[in-house]
């Protein structure tokens, strides 16, 4: 096809286009994930028994503001990493904010507890299933969040695989909060923390493969 | 350079809005300057330079809502031209990948500057050890193979072809670091 055609032929499709385009399609990937995740998460693990009393406690709603915190900048990076010529810089540090926060809460929290009571903080009963899960969790906003980019326009495939996984792993762990009953800061610092990064290393090694264009 | 930022994005804005008649014009003034800007990187593959035109007017129009308003247009569609060749070299395996340090480069008058479509694989190369760098000149751009490179600078077959991959490896490192 001769370059004018072409040009004919897409300018005659120029509908209008919402300037929140991609926040939109972003929301939307993170929002059907995230609900699949409710769903599975029920089904799986079930949705912890006590959960009328557990909202009644700060530890249950630490999990959510920490992992709402991770997960709206994760989001906000990752539109403008699928926005080509946007600097991100600034975003990853307010990513990686809410982790360090909890992240010096935890030592805080470590040094202030007698030395028998650390390791139980620290592990609490799930430490070994906790990051796992929330991996699978993450499973399906990851995947809304693969469908959300394919009409974004990501540059460096790498880095908004990673952003895409931080995001998807953020609401991975907010779900994966409605069944779990740890409730130490230094537990969600170290075990909350991994899960959402493992996911976003997960995306930062797919990334080139699965969101070229 | 800031005129051509100021119509295009205009062209742009009113084109997202619906525009067609806008969006027509923009598609068309962005295809003179791809077409100048693609030249000068592939002289001697010209037929590519049109594929490659069409491919970036495409990418331009299905993703055109990633573009920010508050953004300039120029970083926008720059980015987009030079992603698709980067991934033109790719796909044609030559590792030596654009320079990004020439957003310019996209807005200059259409054929002005043939003389510099070497000068900024050289200015690239120029930051590289010189062993690597006469590896890669041997090698890649005089198309010597591994043996006769390796006779003309006194080195191992094998060192010639480490040279030659450490220094492409640098290259498309420096290319990718800068942003």
């Amino acid at each position: 096809m001769r370059t004018d055609e072409l040009i004919e032929e897409l300018s005659s499709r120029a509908k209008p286009v919402n300037p929140f385009n991609v926040e939109l399609r972003v929301a939307a990937g993170l929002g059907v994930g995230g609900a699949l995740a409710v769903i599975a998460v029920a089904l799986w693990l079930g949705i912890r028994p006590d959960l009328a009393q557990a909202a009644a406690t700060p530890g249950f709603w630490m999990k959510f503001a920490f992992a709402g915190a991770v997960g709206v900048a994760a989001m906000a990076l990752s539109c403008r990493l699928g926005r080509p010529g946007c600097r991100v810089r600034v975003l990853w540090w307010v990513v990686a904010a809410p982790i360090m926060l909890l992240a010096a809460a935890a030592i805080v929290q470590l040094a202030g507890a007698s030395a028998s009571e650390r390791l139980r903080l620290w592990l609490g009963h799930s430490w070994m299933v906790c990051p796992v899960r929330i991996v699978v969790l993450s499973a399906p906003s990851f995947l809304g969040m693969l469908w959300a980019f394919r009409q974004l326009a990501p540059i460096e495939l790498r880095l908004a695989g990673l952003g895409a996984g931080l995001a998807a792993g953020a609401v991975g762990a907010s779900v994966y909060a409605l069944t779990c009953e740890e409730s130490s800061v230094a537990f969600l610092a170290t075990w909350y923390s991994l899960g959402i990064l493992a996911v976003g290393a997960i995306g930062a090694v797919f990334g080139p493969r699965v969101l070229r264009w | 350079m800031q005129d051509s930022e100021r119509r295009l994005k205009a062209l742009m804005v009113r084109g997202l809005d619906g525009d067609a008649a806008a969006h027509r014009e923009l598609l068309t003034q962005l295809a003179l300057l791809l077409r100048a800007y693609f030249a000068r990187r592939l002289g001697s593959h010209a037929s590519d330079v049109e594929d490659l035109v069409q491919e970036v007017l495409i990418a331009v129009h299905i993703r055109r809502g990633t573009y920010d308003r508050s953004q300039p247009f120029t970083a926008w569609s720059y980015a987009i031209a030079r992603y698709k060749l980067v991934d033109h070299y790719r796909r044609q395996r030559i590792r030596v990948t654009a320079p990004i340090d020439d957003v310019h480069g996209l807005f200059v008058d259409a054929g002005d500057d043939a003389a510099t479509a070497g000068g900024d694989l050289e200015r690239l190369m120029a930051g590289l050890p010189a062993k690597q760098r006469a590896a890669i000149r041997h090698m890649k751009l005089e198309g010597l193979s591994a043996a006769e490179a390796a006779e003309k600078l006194s080195m191992s077959e094998s060192a010639v072809k480490v040279s030659v991959h450490r220094g492409l490896r640098a290259l498309a490192a420096r290319v990718r670091g800068v942003e």
